[in-house]
């Protein structure tokens, strides 16, 4: 599932803007491009909400290091992160796993988008039930005269 | 002396708004002259205000380390234009902006307001006039920008060089506009509330000030974005940092409004949901201003805090929005139901507006703040970032932009959805046309770019269609249908220009998101590059010193494919006083797209250099603008302007005077 989202995200995400140093770089393109997925969701731990593929810190440049080294050594994607979080805590995870304590924080659109649908129809039902009072008798022989004379 | 004035002003602001807001709550029933009263305080605050703000200017423009605010954010050697916006780039020197900026409101609606009954004026200023006393005690007692020190240092300490930009003299204001002017909606929502009155006539009221506030936020917003994209040098052009998230929710919620407003002026319907709209989007705009200060998140825009500072703030925000909300929930049952309509109808079409808007509040609300509370209950820290705002944003917007360009073109009450349909699909079949051909040409980077072009050129092309549509062209002669289209409404036309606004927007982010390249090299003088159909050659490298720092900089040619040259400069910036590097990447604009260099850490005996091609990027700022545009062309209509019919009135008196 995690794997899923994860894809799904990558698919929406901008090419990340990257503070990759040339000497990092894997030699076979399609690593790379996995190394550059990875990175643009790890978090850099000592910066202001920046993923490690965007800052000039040590400490990101070290996790980048981490991160094709594990690549290189065979790691799927889904490995590398457990990796990571491993050693760092899930903090390092700039996409938050799916997972009991994280279930309110990935539902919430979703749910805030059904049950305002839902109020809305049920108000707009009521609402349209309450103000729809049958016409008295008199109102209709009135509306009766009305409508029988001809329209120009 | 003058910043004794000043803060003496601020001082005396801080009392007379206490007086006001104590004495127009308990007495706006009494007539018209508590509201004459609450007037002439609301422009006197403006002024003191001003006298106050004036006084930190010059301190900063003369460079009077005396002044301990000065000492620690300015430098004898800084531009003129950074030491006057230096006074807005500290906690306390920006609160007193933000302050001028509210009181700049109440003195508008105090003179825009002649019109207004009076007690609804009373109860707006009264309310205006308690969040200036809330605001100005906070800076005043905890928060003195006006503090001395002595002896006075020779030098200052300097601005952080990153906010040393054009950037800081324009982005704050604009913000800060954006998010005060809904105070106004949020006392005309509060006076409501209290008096029990509301009715169509208090949205055309309120109308405006969310117009103006929302097209104030829409550009600093975007300002800010264009900012931090080639300020801070890593290219991106919004991170879904929590201060940018603070920005964003009151737009977003904001926008709902102006919506939902419509539907109250027009129809009389949602009048309780368009009150709780107001509170919430000025609420937000405080938690956008104050959270950061409260040390609760860290971000880059994060001033330094302390906690006392921060449980005043947060215990003035409980009670003003607490409040507020309590107001709400005791008098809004009272409030009648407006008009009937049948679920398709523009007043539906709104509606929808409002519920995927304020359902988008509510995800980037839970998503900011879910880490934190996460962290206070249960110790786990977790990160939420650009990854899932981007998912889940992206889900929650693409519905809301598929079903944007029925709504203008779909008929109060009862509107059929077939004819409208119809209308479009000229413009459905040229947006799905240029999708394709674009994805074909451009080839497919990401597999939900042709989507994403898809519906901004459906939102862009179906805006235009609502004017073309409107002219009857094809059906009538082409000049009645131009006649047609010149006599339609100013509102009119600020509809389809912001939601062209829109579409412009995402076809940017679409485009640049998609089919951005990149080149990451290391290159010494002499040597030439390439990124898309552009040579790039490193001409020299040299040493420069500027005012208040010193330089590396990097000489670019860059060739496009038509043999054109532009020479380019990238700098590596150090600000001796405060020691820190900043770099300043050299961007090239070529028609909406651009090329972006940055002169990266020198290795050894070469040069890392970051070349990025975004193509079309300037076109997520330009919608922008059209969006504040559309506001402007909004505000002139005739029927919506600010106060319009007692206009002529206030400048009569004025000339009288």
């Amino acid at each position: 599932m995690r794997l899923i989202l994860a894809l799904v995200a990558v698919l929406l995400l901008s090419l990340p803007a990257l503070a990759v140093m040339p000497d990092e770089v894997l030699a076979d393109p399609r690593l790379e491009a996995r190394a550059r997925e990875i990175s643009s969701q790890l978090r850099c731990l000592v910066c202001q909400n920046q993923s490690i593929d965007d800052s000039d810190a040590e400490l990101a440049r070290d996790l980048r290091v981490i991160v094709r080294e594990r690549l290189l050594a065979g790691d799927t994607n889904d490995e590398v992160f457990e990796y990571v979080v491993d050693r760092y805590g899930e903090f390092v995870l700039l996409n938050p796993v799916l997972a009991p304590h994280t279930l309110l924080l990935w539902f919430a659109g979703p749910v805030f988008l059904i049950v305002g649908g839902i109020a809305l129809v049920l108000a707009l039902k009521k609402r349209n039930r309450v103000e729809t009072v049958p016409l008295s008798s008199e109102e209709k022989a009135v509306l009766d005269e009305l409508s029988a004379e001809p329209k120009h | 002396m003058s910043i004794e004035l000043g803060h003496f002003a601020l001082i005396l602001a801080l009392a007379i708004a206490t007086v006001s807001a104590v004495g127009g709550l308990a007495l706006w029933r009494r007539g018209p002259r508590v509201a004459q009263f609450l007037q002439q305080s609301a422009i006197l605050q403006f002024v003191l205000v001003a006298c106050a703000f004036a006084a930190l200017v010059r301190a900063f423009a003369q460079s009077d380390f005396s002044l301990a605010l000065a000492v620690n954010h300015s430098h004898s050697l800084k531009p003129m234009i950074f030491k006057i916006s230096g006074v807005w780039g500290n906690h306390e020197g920006s609160m007193v902006l933000w302050i001028l900026i509210l009181v700049l409101f109440g003195a508008m609606v105090a003179a825009f307001g002649r019109n207004l009954p009076r007690p609804l004026l009373s109860l707006v200023l009264a309310t205006q006039s308690l969040l200036t006393a809330a605001f100005t005690a906070f800076t005043v007692f905890t928060s003195n920008p006006f503090e001395r020190v002595f002896p006075p240092p020779f030098e200052g300490n300097d601005l952080n060089p990153v906010l040393q930009d054009i950037g800081l003299a324009i982005h704050p204001p604009l913000l800060y506009a954006g998010y005060v002017g809904f105070s106004v909606c949020f006392s005309f929502a509060v006076a409501a509330l209290i008096s029990g009155r509301i009715d169509a006539a208090w949205a055309r009221w309120v109308r405006p000030w969310t117009m103006l506030s929302w097209l104030f936020l829409t550009l600093g917003i975007a300002m800010g974005s264009y900012w931090a994209y080639y300020e801070l040098g890593w290219g991106g052009w919004w991170f879904w940092d929590p201060v940018e998230n603070a920005s964003f929710m009151p737009w977003l919620a904001g926008t709902a409004l102006l919506h939902s407003a419509i539907v109250m002026e027009k129809r009389g319907a949602l009048k309780i949901w368009t009150i709780f709209l107001a509170i919430i989007t000025f609420s937000l705009s405080l938690l956008g201003t104050f959270l950061v200060r409260s040390g609760i998140l860290t971000s880059v825009h994060t001033f330094a805090s302390d906690p006392t500072r921060g449980l005043v703030i947060l215990s003035i925000l409980a009670v003003l929005i607490g409040g507020a909300f309590a107001l709400f929930a005791l008098r809004a049952p009272k409030l009648r139901a407006g008009g009937l309509f049948a679920p398709v109808s523009r007043e539906g079409a709104l509606i929808l507006n409002n519920l995927f808007l304020s359902t988008a509040v509510g995800a980037v609300l839970v998503g900011t703040l879910y880490p934190l509370v996460l962290d206070a209950l249960t110790g786990t820290t977790i990160s939420v970032g650009e990854p899932f705002f981007n998912l889940t944003f992206s889900i929650l917007m693409a519905p809301l932009l598929l079903v944007l360009p029925f709504g203008p073109l779909l008929a109060w009450k009862r509107a059929d959805i077939v004819a409208a349909a119809q209308r479009l699909v000229a413009a459905g079949a040229l947006a799905i046309f240029l999708a394709i051909l674009i994805s074909a040409l451009g080839g497919l980077s990401i597999s939900l770019a042709p989507l994403g072009l898809l519906l901004g050129f459906w939102v862009a092309f179906g805006a235009i269609m609502d004017i073309i549509d409107r002219g009857r062209f094809g059906k009538l002669p082409p000049r009645e249908s131009l006649r047609r289209i010149i006599k339609l409404p100013r509102s009119t036309f600020a509809t389809a220009l912001g939601h062209f606004g829109v579409g412009i927007t995402v076809l940017g982010i679409v485009s640049t998101t998609a089919w951005e390249s990149e080149v990451v090299t290391t290159l010494n003088p002499g040597e030439t590059t390439a990124i898309a159909d552009y040579a790039i050659a490193f001409d020299d490298f040299n040493e420069v010193a500027g005012p208040n720092y010193s330089a590396e900089r990097g000489i670019f040619t860059v060739t496009d494919h038509n043999g054109g040259e532009r020479t380019l400069a990238a700098e590596r910036r150090f600000y001796e006083a405060s020691g820190t590097p900043t770099t300043e990447a050299a961007i090239a604009t070529y028609g909406f797209s651009q090329l972006y260099l940055q002169l990266g850490e020198p290795q050894a005996d070469t040069h890392v250099l970051r070349i990025w091609y975004k193509p079309y990027i300037t076109l997520i700022w330009l919608g922008a603008i059209l969006m504040a545009v559309a506001g402007v062309v909004s505000l002139t209509d005739r029927r919506k302007r600010v106060g319009a019919p007692a206009q002529s009135k206030a400048r009569r008196a004025t000339e009288a005077a």
